[in-house]
């Protein structure tokens, strides 16, 4: 373990430093979260007025929009600490990179289905193969990668380093896979049809969307941080510091 | 140290990246011609891959012209990621890889020479051979020639990202799946911009732009491969 | 009011399975998510006090 140094960093890139302060932050960001969707869900299910194009059922873009922009977000997000987990040799970066990935693909996920359940009453079918979506695809299939790689190997830190290679391999590769997706859809489909174009998007709409962006990245901070904790505890079992972390009565 | 003999005294002694790159490529392409068969089998499997789908969606010749740059692309890639393991997996479970690892050589170029011996026996007698079943798919002559150079310059890269992806599951279990499920994504600009080359000569806009997009790809993958490729290898043997 | 407001409000204009069934996946992806991880966090928490248990034994016989 890296000795004890005055700088603050430093001292917190250790895992038995960060679990501590991981626990007592995970009910701040729940809160925030709860708080934020509340709001969000109340201006985007009632404040919001009805779309003239397409009626009511516009209102999807407030799970699906959020979604879809935490997706990618979280990738880069975990792209960068496989960065620094590579170029500093810490764990906790590694783990925190291993805490987000099922977030990461949770909220893929998401964004792919509300977008096939946008898509058939706006353009009458479920999946039209645009770009974004593609591309959407595409992003499922790298965090499934980077979680099937972290799953097949058994020594932890071979999984941390492997799986930060396969993050940075696909980071980079993401704007091309979207530019060359981008490009298949325009050859194949003529006009293309952006999901998130609504030509005028009142005020309301856009406030909507960004007040449940928000909700969605302090949820993702909050449930990071939990299962970060949990990730920290399974690692870490057999040092020393960890019983005096984990409270007995569970 | 098993390997010295087939080294040679001068490449260890020897740093520059260029003479571990030709090294490597000999020695990877003399192994490989040992075993002819297996390399025969990789090109039957693209054959009877693309054989597999007018059989499945019928001989209707507008159909299969439709179809026929895509089938040929996909099955290319598919043929690519079948081969991808012999690059480090005969070399990693004798412990050769171990040597060429700690050998003076630049580690990136040796790998460069592991790469470039892979796709010589791999995807060169694909790209030369896919005129033949271009013209099973009612391809034009013009086609069946752009299809073999977009082969051409395309399976280099799909070798060089398949190697990052080997490297990395170097030992694992978990067989060919897991491989498949790293690469694909990766593999698929490659897939657009070389079936998509054909797709364009046919709406009469000209290949250019793809076959020029394939050939950044290449050089770009070519500088960073290794490198991606090398870490990985160094993860593995740690 | 109440009572066409609240219809209305879950016809969503005819197109209330699309956008309740989105909003219900978002709720139900979000609860799933919870509920595994805080889970796992007992689980891994719970081996961690049985590990150390097992290792306080051997030193109070001092």
């Amino acid at each position: 373990m890296r000795p004890m140094s005055a700088i603050a960093w430093f001292k917190l890139a250790s895992p038995a430093s960060f679990f501590p302060l991981a626990r007592r932050l995970v009910p701040w960001f729940g809160a925030a979260a709860a708080v934020l969707t509340a709001a969000g869900l109340w201006i985007g299910l009632i404040v919001a007025p009805t779309d003239a194009q397409q009626g009511d059922a516009y209102r999807i873009i407030f799970i699906h929009v959020p979604a879809a922009w935490m997706s990618m977000f979280i990738y880069v997000v975990m792209a960068f600490w496989c960065a620094v987990s590579l170029t500093f040799n810490t764990r906790l970066a590694a783990m925190l990179a291993q805490a987000l990935a099922p977030t990461g693909a949770m909220f893929t996920f998401l964004a792919l289905v509300t977008g096939a359940l946008w898509g058939k009453p706006a353009w009458g079918t479920y999946w039209a193969w645009d770009a974004r979506m593609t591309s959407e695809l595409i992003l499922l299939f790298l965090y499934f990668g980077y979680m099937a790689l972290r799953n097949a190997i058994d020594d932890p830190r071979r999984a941390d380093r492997a799986s930060a290679v396969l993050a940075l391999v696909g980071v980079v590769n993401v704007p091309i896979i979207y530019f060359s997706v981008k490009w298949w859809n325009t050859l194949h489909q003529g006009a293309s049809v952006s999901l998130t174009s609504a030509p005028t998007m009142a005020v309301t709409m856009l406030t909507g969307m960004l007040v449940m962006a928000f909700a969605a990245w302090f949820y993702a901070i909050a449930i990071t941080l939990l299962r970060v904790q949990a990730i920290i505890a399974e690692r870490e079992k057999n040092t020393s510091w960890i019983g005096e972390m984990v409270p007995r009565t569970r | 140290m098993m390997c010295v003999e087939v080294m040679g005294e001068e490449a260890t002694r020897d740093s520059s990246a260029l003479r571990g790159f030709a090294w490597s490529t000999m020695r990877d392409l003399r192994l490989a011609m040992r075993s002819r068969a297996e390399l025969a089998v990789q090109l039957l499997f693209y054959v009877i891959v693309v054989t597999l789908f007018p059989l499945a969606v019928g001989a209707e010749t507008a159909l299969l012209r439709a179809l026929g740059p895509g089938v040929l692309w996909v099955a290319a890639l598919l043929a690519s990621l079948l081969s991808l393991p012999r690059i480090f997996a005969t070399d990693f479970a004798d412990g050769s890889l171990e040597q060429i690892a700690l050998s003076t050589q630049p580690l990136p170029a040796l790998i460069s020479g592991k790469i470039a011996a892979h796709w010589i026996s791999t995807g060169l007698p694909l790209a030369l051979i896919s005129p033949l079943l271009a013209a099973q798919f009612g391809l034009s002559r013009d086609e069946g020639w752009l299809l073999a150079l977009g082969l051409l310059i395309g399976t280099p890269t799909l070798s060089l990202l398949g190697a990052i992806g080997a490297a990395l599951t170097l030992g694992l279990r978990s067989g060919g799946g897991l491989l498949a499920l790293l690469i694909l994504p990766l593999y698929v600009p490659i897939l657009i911009f070389g079936a998509g080359s054909i797709e364009a000569m046919r709406a009469g806009l000209g290949a250019g732009p793809q076959l020029a997009l394939l050939t950044a790809a290449l050089l770009v993958a070519m500088v960073g491969a290794p490198l991606a490729a090398a870490a990985a290898v160094r993860i593995a043997l740690d | 009011m109440k009572q066409g407001g609240l219809v209305a409000f879950l016809a969503m204009g005819g197109y209330g399975f699309y956008v309740w069934t989105s909003y219900a996946l978002a709720a139900i992806a979000v609860a799933v998510e919870i509920v595994a991880v805080r889970a796992r966090l007992r689980a891994a928490t719970k081996s961690v006090s049985g590990s150390e248990r097992a290792m306080v034994l051997p030193d109070d016989t001092q």
